[in-house]
């Protein structure tokens, strides 16, 4: 049996074992994921991000606990991607996610991973895709990616999950900070969490006075490709209708540490995600993702196939012409291309 | 390619409340290029297990300071093998009484570590058993 059975069978040592290919980025990682694709598709992602401290891991460990409790409508099985920085100097890690995850600990319908952001830049790992999509073809039915501690333009996570969720604090900012561009615009969900201090009104007013001075039309990523340049036409696939109204995203207050405004949140999660099925973003946000993903291999593959047919000492030649200005950038690109 | 990461579970199980070994430690082997899962105080032998499991980790640190590693060790052991995972090697750091090391290392515990033992001792003995090598180190 190969890797990708045993994950299908409900094995979850296989799966943690793929979660660590796909993370090293391994053959063994790639065929796991070429196996799995067909069965991808099912689940519904939900991002949680926000500053550091906001409680972001106290918030993910409440509604897995919510999506498990099955008195609502029913239990779902939960997939947690926990993200942290990786040290830029060493590239070593402390992944410390899980410390607020304790009340999940022996639930055999969920499964934490951690991970380290590994160098990217964006608030996930290049690997978290894919790791999501190992969650999701092992059965997974709700999985919750919580990001790196985010600023200002963390925003890759819009691009990954289809609820995003956005969690501010009292004190965080003013009306000013709240009509910046950037993280507040990807909140399909605005979370304020640790309502309970004070502070609470100004920042739910500085929230709201954002969303009234108005709101994107429709979340496509279309700006947030991860590099400049990308000049490739919009295709014109038939884009499906979009009907009904716009979602507004709504403000909810919570106490994460003691589970209140949980339930409101749960359900305006859920209220989004049918609002996606019905209104046809769905289908949308699917494409522009994978079509961000296939963009990111096209490349990736394109730049290790140059690097096979191109010596490596060719490479070095021109950086130097190019430190000696002998050579612009533009100019030192086409000489390389020429090579290949 | 990504360079393969050496990933560690450091966890303190059972009930004392001194964590500040376990951070250093942690701390530790973060500088030293590890990615580190830290799953904080009071965990049970289960839950050490689990973590391990779905987090897919070459090696588990357990600190312990409360006396009870006779019992907590053990389990935690027998419970990676139950998973499969007794690849996975277990490091034991805080006060053990010296009449205990060699039993626990009997029991299949890959490296003891008492008070003032070097950082770097530990990073280099995790680095070499996580290499594939498996013999056991003692410092006390």
């Amino acid at each position: 049996m190969t890797l990708a059975q045993d994950v299908l069978q409900g094995n979850r040592l296989a799966l943690a074992r793929l979660l660590t290919h796909i993370e090293n980025n391994t053959e063994e990682g790639k065929a796991g994921l070429k196996a799995l694709f067909p069965q991808t598709g099912k689940a519904h992602i939900i991002g949680v991000t926000g500053a550091p401290g906001t409680g972001k891991s106290s918030l993910v460990n409440q509604l897995a606990l919510h999506f498990r409790r099955s008195d609502s409508t029913r239990s779902y099985r939960v997939g947690i991607v926990a993200v942290d920085p990786s040290s830029p100097f060493t590239g070593g890690a402390i992944l410390g996610d899980r410390v607020r995850m304790r009340d999940l600990a022996g639930d055999s319908g969920v499964f934490i991973r951690s991970m380290a952001s590994r160098g990217s830049l964006g608030g996930l790992a290049a690997a978290t895709s894919g790791v999501v999509q190992a969650l999701d073809a092992a059965g997974y039915e709700i999985i919750l990616i919580e990001t790196v501690g985010a600023g200002q333009a963390e925003v890759d996570i819009a691009r990954l999950a289809h609820t995003t969720l956005v969690v501010e604090t009292p004190g965080l900012g003013d009306d000013i900070q709240a009509i910046k561009a950037g993280i507040l615009e990807i909140a399909d969900i605005l979370v304020i969490n640790k309502a309970d201090q004070p502070g609470v009104e100004a920042a739910e007013r500085a929230l709201r006075s954002m969303l009234q001075l108005g709101h994107p039309a429709a979340h496509v990523f279309e700006n947030h490709q991860p590099k400049p340049g990308h000049e490739i036409p919009v295709l014109s696939f038939s884009t499906p209708e979009v009907t009904g109204n716009h979602w507004i995203p709504p403000i909810v207050r919570t106490v994460a540490t003691e589970g209140a405004g949980l339930p409101e949140l749960v359900e305006q999660i859920q209220l989004h995600y049918q609002y996606l099925k019905d209104s046809g973003n769905l289908m949308l946000r699917e494409r522009t993702r994978l079509r961000s993903e296939l963009d990111l291999l096209l490349r990736e593959t394109l730049m290790s196939r140059w690097r096979e047919r191109v010596a490596e000492e060719e490479y070095w030649l021109t950086l130097d012409l190019l430190t000696q200005r002998k050579l612009s950038p533009w100019e030192a690109v086409e000489e390389l291309l020429k090579k290949c | 390619m990504v360079e393969r990461k050496i990933r560690v579970l450091v966890a303190k199980p059972g009930l004392d409340g001194h964590d500040r070994g376990a951070k250093v430690v942690a701390r530790a082997l973060r500088d030293a290029g590890m990615e580190v899962i830290y799953t904080g105080l009071r965990q049970t032998p289960e839950m050490i297990a689990e973590s391990a499991l779905q987090e897919d980790v070459d090696a588990v640190g357990l600190s312990i300071l409360s006396g009870a590693h006779m019992a907590l060790v053990p389990r935690v052991l027998e419970l990676l093998r139950e998973n499969g995972q007794e690849h996975v090697k277990v490091f034991v750091g805080g006060i053990i009484p010296d009449e205990d090391i060699p039993r626990l290392l009997e029991m299949g515990v890959a490296g003891v570590y008492g008070p003032g033992t070097l950082t770097d001792t530990i990073i280099e003995d995790i680095r070499k058993l996580t290499a594939g090598k498996s013999e056991q180190v003692v410092s006390s």
